[in-house]
């Protein structure tokens, strides 16, 4: 008999109960257990239960959590493979026509996705690499927007006046503004080397911060419009008239609420950003040739579509597949913080 | 966050208040003006009263009278909320207990907002905010004015909790405004506005969103709280009857001014404005003696952009013409005292009002 293990937790569990089937014993502990019945379930709890049950968004989740592990050891995962995504293997080629030897990009146990035209290089080894430059620029230029875009757009909406005034033509300018060509103008007259960086990791480095500059607009817009709207609020005219002062109405009644669209906004923009360094890459301002993109594959694939359409597919899949996997997980992210959703 | 506090040196009465002590609340020629693209609206238009500790005033008029304009003004929140970023024009004294209000600066009056004076709201589920545990709100609320450790001010919430009648408060205390009944949640935003024992109390509307059967039991807890604290009470309402239960005095406000004000007793047995026998003649009753339909105010408010001219009632006055020379038309009726603490702004005269009151209107009331 279970009974007396539980004497000292359940304080009022008459002995009826500890007498009853062994199933009532758990109803008896689970009465007097310090838990008790009410237990308040926070918001980003919630959130994460209806995440949980959204099977898209979760397969998204994994995609891009299976990415950023790609992206981390793609040096590691091309050792293991044997290949280094910068060696020519030009016994691989057919000399003749430029285009890998055997069928299907030349793919074999040795080059799992085949070897480029021409110069040979392992396209599998590539794409690993790619992944890096793409995830890394996805996700920092990201950043930069939203630290912009969210301490602009809570400014802009908190003060208003003069200060929401300038801030919204600045946002109104940037958004009318010609990103792309603005970006290929910046490129050509960009120096080779800046700040101790040379090649690739300048225009790595440019483009993040040009991207991240395009888009903080977009954020701006949501969370000056949000913080107007909260700021209205009754709670936080409650807030007020309790006595709290603006720093703390800032961090603690609005910046929560902002919290929600701005984690959906940042989920949106990952995948834009990486499809704006693709096109960037494809257009040649992007990552310099020997580091690998997969825009910059693609651009390459252009030329051998009918003789070696492998070369283009496997970079177009790698692109297509990250930003679906983001854009799955950016509506499960939007579905499960916004509490008037339902599916 | 802590506020340093400042406000214990100002606070004191000047020197010279010695005769004739101010009353804790005293508004003189309150105005609160917002200037729109349409024209100036007159939101409060010329309100003074006075209000002691222990009392409770309810001010009582139709939407847009003015009742809540009054009650932000009076706590320095008329700039913000509901309004915007407009800015509104506010002018006259509000004095509390010795300090004068509008020419203090916003930060000094920051420090006495929650402290000294406190708000409840019309409806406690928009005025908690969504993403805190009840707890973690009125632990907030008290650490804005204390400076004391998250532990201290917790065991303080769950004193409040307890004290507004929230059953299992240890355990309640962590639960999020939307796991509270409406009732539950107005009992939790009064915790909230008493933690800091303030002395001038104003509910807005408290019991407008709730149940009827709660409304009782909030207005017992507010009378309750009034008494063990003693602080002042303004309750703002359109509903006379929740003012019959709660105050000591009543001011009935038409278009931004105030057209009588008594003790409750006298300005519901014996009204002297013919607005407030047209509030009471609207409001349904059970000790009615007829049971006839109830007579509405004919009419709606007016525009507070272009009040009329003379008595902002005349065009809903059915005695607008019984004064003569047509001066309910052309001049501003000002209060003028009709019985013992008993104020009415009408043109009528003593006689008038008496012989309308007891022949037409007290007999179909």
């Amino acid at each position: 008999m279970t009974a007396p293990l539980h004497e000292p937790t359940a304080k009022a569990a008459p002995s009826p109960v500890a007498e009853a089937a062994p199933g009532a014993v758990d109803e008896a502990a689970a009465v007097g257990g310090d838990t008790g019945p009410v237990q308040g379930r926070s918001p980003a709890r919630i959130a994460w239960e209806r995440l949980k049950r959204d099977r898209l968004a979760l397969t998204g989740g994994a995609v891009i959590l299976a990415l950023i592990v790609i992206a981390v050891l793609a040096p590691v995962i091309s050792n293991l493979v044997g290949q280094d995504p910068d060696v020519f293997h030009e016994d691989r080629i057919d000399p003749l026509f430029g285009t890998p030897k055997g069928s299907l990009g030349g793919i074999s146990g040795e080059h799992l996705l085949g070897v480029e035209p021409v110069n040979g290089r392992d396209i599998f080894a590539r794409i690993l690499h790619g992944a890096r430059i793409s995830l890394l620029v996805g996700f920092l230029s990201a950043l930069v927007a939203v630290v912009l875009g969210t301490v602009l757009g809570i400014v802009a909406g908190f003060f208003g006046g003069w200060v929401d005034a300038a801030i919204s033509r600045v946002m109104d300018g940037l958004l009318a503004f010609p990103q792309l060509l603005f970006i290929i103008a910046l490129v050509s007259v960009m120096p080779n080397d800046m700040l101790g960086m040379t090649g690739s990791s300048v225009r790595v480095f440019v483009m993040i911060l040009v991207i991240g500059f395009f888009g903080w607009p977009y954020i701006g817009r949501v969370v000056r419009g949000q913080t107007l709207s909260m700021r209205e609020r009754e709670y936080v005219e409650a807030a007020r008239a309790l006595g709290a002062g603006r720093l703390h109405i800032l961090a603690k009644e609005l910046l929560p609420n902002l919290v929600a669209p701005i984690v959906v906004y940042t989920t949106m923009m990952i995948p834009t950003n990486i499809l704006t360094e693709a096109a960037l890459s494809f257009l040649g301002v992007g990552v310099k040739p020997p580091t690998a993109s997969w825009g910059q594959m693609l651009s390459n694939a252009i030329d051998y579509y009918d003789s070696d359409p492998l070369y283009m597919i496997v970079p177009g899949v790698a692109i297509f597949t990250t930003v679906l996997a983001f854009n799955l997980f950016g509506d499960g992210v939007r579905d499960a913080l916004d509490p008037k959703s339902s599916r | 966050m802590t506020i340093p506090d400042t406000s214990t040196a100002v606070s004191e009465r000047p020197a010279g208040a010695s005769t004739a002590p101010r009353p804790f609340l005293d508004v003189r020629d309150l105005r609160v003006h917002f200037p729109t693209d349409d024209g100036l609206v007159k939101s409060v238009d010329g309100l003074s009263f006075q209000l002691e500790k222990g009392r409770t005033l309810g001010i009582v008029g139709e939407s847009g009278s003015g009742k809540s304009v009054t009650s932000l003004g009076i706590m320095g929140l008329h700039t913000t909320g509901q309004y915007g970023r407009r800015k509104a024009r506010i002018s006259g004294e509000i004095w509390l207990d010795g300090t004068e209000l509008l020419s203090a600066g916003p930060e000094h009056v920051r420090g006495l907002r929650g402290r000294r004076m406190a708000m409840i709201f019309q409806d406690p589920l928009s005025a908690l905010h969504p993403y805190y545990t009840i707890g973690r709100q009125i632990v907030e609320a008290y650490r804005i004015h204390h400076d004391v450790d998250r532990k201290t001010a917790r065991k303080r919430a769950v004193e409040m909790l307890d004290r507004v009648g929230i059953p299992q408060p240890d355990k309640r205390v962590d639960a999020y405004p939307h796991e509270f009944s409406g009732g539950m949640r107005q009992r939790a935003m009064i915790a909230m506005s008493l933690v800091n024992n303030p002395e001038l109390l104003i509910a807005d509307e408290p019991t407008t969103a709730l149940d009827v059967t709660v409304q009782a039991q909030i207005l017992d807890l507010v009378l309750d709280l009034q008494k063990e604290f003693g602080s002042a009470v303004i309750v703002i309402t359109h509903d006379l009857g929740v003012v019959a239960e709660l105050a000591d005095d009543i001011l009935v406000m038409y278009a931004g001014r105030c057209v009588e004000r008594g003790p409750a007793e006298r300005v519901f047995h014996e009204p002297r404005h013919p607005y407030t026998w047209g509030l009471l003649g609207s409001m349904p009753r059970l000790d009615r003696e007829q049971r006839d339909r109830l007579v509405p105010v004919d009419g709606s408010p007016p525009s507070l952009i272009n009040l009329p001219s003379g008595c902002a009632f005349n065009p809903r006055c059915p005695y607008a013409d019984v004064p003569k020379d047509d001066v309910t038309r052309t001049i501003r009726p000002e209060p003028t005292e009709v019985g013992d603490r008993h104020w009415a702004a009408c043109h009528l005269t003593r006689e008038q009002r008496e012989r309308i009151w007891t022949e037409e209107i007290a007999p179909r009331l």
